[in-house]
């Protein structure tokens, strides 16, 4: 039954020549946000060098933009491109996980 | 030691109170939701809750000047919109007047990925621009439980919770918090640990074949509240717990008279017969003719084309016709014409909040102009004191303030006059007659006399009638019996 295997799509090949847009949102400079933009930062250069581009969105400057992008939980890293969208929220800190939000990496079990 | 507590009585005391709108509710709560704090109002799936938390805003938006902002954590705006405009309410006119914001968040656990630390900072920011965007003074969240659906870290999610409902305090607005009824809980992930002020309690249960919703006030910190399980209505214009708010006395009183159908009675009657829209209660022993007077009204009724609603707590319909042929009224024609509704109910077969719920709704549902209930007094059976008397007097309230003419009788047995549940009611009814019947000479005569009826000159006398093949036959002034 395919609609099963909709819920993980395929793993997005790192070496895939596709430009990665990345969106981190925070709100204000706290802990968590700086944490989870030193581990993104680390995770990106390791697997996508040279094909990211991350743009911090600062809620507590612009507001407006948690309706409009529907965010709840900060930080919320947000993967618009490559499609489809991905999420994950938290300070990024276990790598593991992190990959695989962003399809770096598949599900295990 | 004693001096925070002498400072802290006081306010407790004078808690203030948002009205919630809605009909019965501020009567039962003493005024409304505790200002400035979080109500929870619960129960399980389908019970009302979504459609209470959204008129207390509506009402509060439209009618007491509090915009407010919901924040839907189930279904999506537009859903919501639909939903609630069986009630009347047009979310996006409110909308787009400024006077309500709906605000909808939805976690989906399947698209997120959760790695290390997080708060809900997005959540306040959110809730925080909504209300400022219209000056909100109240705020719904509906339900905000969902998120334990949606999030993994239970342990966040209740801190921030915590935090959330502190927040709302802080920012002074009147908050009701929905949530789903859990097991050997008030809600599912216990909500109720944080909302300690007020807590409502909604269900439905199915009393033979009739369904009804019941609303409960768990606990209300600082007032007295009414404990009682309290029927509630929802229709085309809202929820209406039961007893009703009185609506005051101010309802237009009509100049409109309805004859009784009884020709004399109306010469009684200053010649004209009842007022419209009024109160009408003929008491007597059993078999003095009550129900035929009730007849007669219908009859007369339906005979101008206007729809009657006739409630028969024992007797069946069938019954009803039956006897009524007898004195020469074909309730019938009007029944296949669809101008009489004849609802028979046993009155022991629902409680009495099951009874007045099913009057609320038919009377709303078909919207008869004449509304017979016979007897008054089987409610009596149905239920306890002084709950029965204030039950009638909303009902009485009702009818009259949809100008819906009320025709009651009311058994007596045979020793008191009067009964308690009459004299209860007394005050709100406009004409009062008595049936008596009178042993003379190894004879029973029926004696008619109009014991009240307000605004009108109407006889004194005591009438001797007689139950005819042709009606309920009025003579000419009882005098004794004759020899």
């Amino acid at each position: 039954m395919t609609p099963a295997r909709e819920q993980d799509p395929p793993v997005v090949s790192p070496d895939a020549a596709v430009a990665w847009e990345l969106r981190l949102y925070v709100a204000g400079q706290t802990p968590k946000s700086i944490a989870a933009f030193n581990n993104l930062k680390r995770i990106c250069e390791e697997h996508i060098a040279g094909r990211y581009r991350i743009e911090v969105i600062d809620l507590m400057v612009n507001p407006k933009l948690a309706r409009d992008d529907q965010i709840l939980a900060i930080p919320t890293l947000v993967r618009k491109l490559p499609d489809p969208i991905r999420r994950i929220i938290g300070d990024l800190s276990d790598t593991e996980r992190t990959l695989v939000g962003l399809q770096l990496r598949p599900r295990r079990g | 030691m004693s001096e925070p507590d002498e400072r802290r009585r006081p306010s407790s005391r004078t808690l203030p109170k948002a009205a919630s709108g809605i009909r019965g509710l501020d009567e039962i709560t003493g005024g409304g939701l505790p200002r400035g704090r979080p109500t929870l109002v619960c129960g399980s799936a389908g019970c009302g809750k979504t459609l209470l938390a959204m008129e207390f805003l509506v009402r509060g938006a439209t009618e007491l000047g509090e915009p407010g902002v919901f924040v839907a954590f189930e279904e999506t705006a537009e859903e919501l919109t639909q939903n609630v405009r069986s009630l009347g309410f047009d979310l996006d006119d409110l909308e787009a007047a400024g006077q309500l914001v709906v605000e909808s968040i939805h976690v989906e656990r399947s698209e997120i990925e959760e790695t290390g630390e997080y708060d809900l900072e997005g959540l306040f920011i959110r809730l925080g621009l909504a209300i400022d965007s219209i000056g909100a003074q109240r705020v719904v969240l509906d339900t905000i439980e969902n998120l334990f659906g949606g999030l993994y870290n239970a342990a966040i999610l209740r801190f921030e919770l915590r935090r959330l409902f502190r927040w709302l305090k802080d920012r002074g607005v009147t908050t009701v918090v929905t949530g789903e009824r859990g097991e050997g809980q008030l809600t599912r992930h216990g909500l109720e640990e944080y909302v300690s002020d007020c807590v409502i309690l909604l269900d439905q249960r199915v009393n033979g074949q009739l369904s009804t919703r019941r609303l409960r006030v768990v606990k209300y910190r600082g007032t007295v509240h009414g404990t009682n399980e309290y029927p509630f209505l929802i229709d085309e214009t809202g929820i209406s717990v039961l007893p009703v708010t009185s609506m005051g006395l101010d309802y237009a009183a009509s100049d409109e008279r309805i004859p009784s159908g009884v020709p004399r009675l109306d010469d009684m009657l200053g010649g004209y017969g009842y007022y419209r829209g009024s109160s009408i209660m003929v008491t007597g022993t059993a078999g003095t003719g009550k129900s035929s007077l009730a007849a007669h009204l219908v009859d007369a009724g339906c005979g101008r084309g206007e729809r009657c609603l006739y409630f028969a707590f024992e007797e069946s319909a069938r019954q009803i016709v039956r006897n009524m042929r007898s004195i020469g009224v074909d309730l019938e024609p009007w029944i296949d014409q669809g101008l009489l509704r004849i609802e028979s109910v046993r009155p022991t077969l629902h409680g009495l909040e099951s009874h007045l719920v099913a009057v609320h709704k038919l009377v709303n549902e078909f919207r008869p102009r004449i509304v017979v209930i016979d007897p008054l007094s089987s409610f009596r059976s149905a239920g306890a004191g002084s709950e029965v008397q204030s039950m009638l007097l909303r009902l009485i309230d009702f009818l009259e303030s949809a100008e819906i003419t009320g025709f009651f009788t009311s058994l007596t047995s045979g020793g008191s006059p009067l009964e308690q549940s009459e004299v209860a009611i007394s005050s709100l009814i406009d004409t009062w007659l008595m049936l008596r019947q009178f042993e003379v000479g190894g004879e029973r005569d029926r004696g008619l006399y109009v014991l009240k009826s307000r605004g009108m000159a109407h006889s004194s006398q005591i009438r001797e009638f007689r139950l005819t093949n042709r009606g309920l036959d009025l003579l000419d002034v009882y005098a004794g019996h004759r020899p």
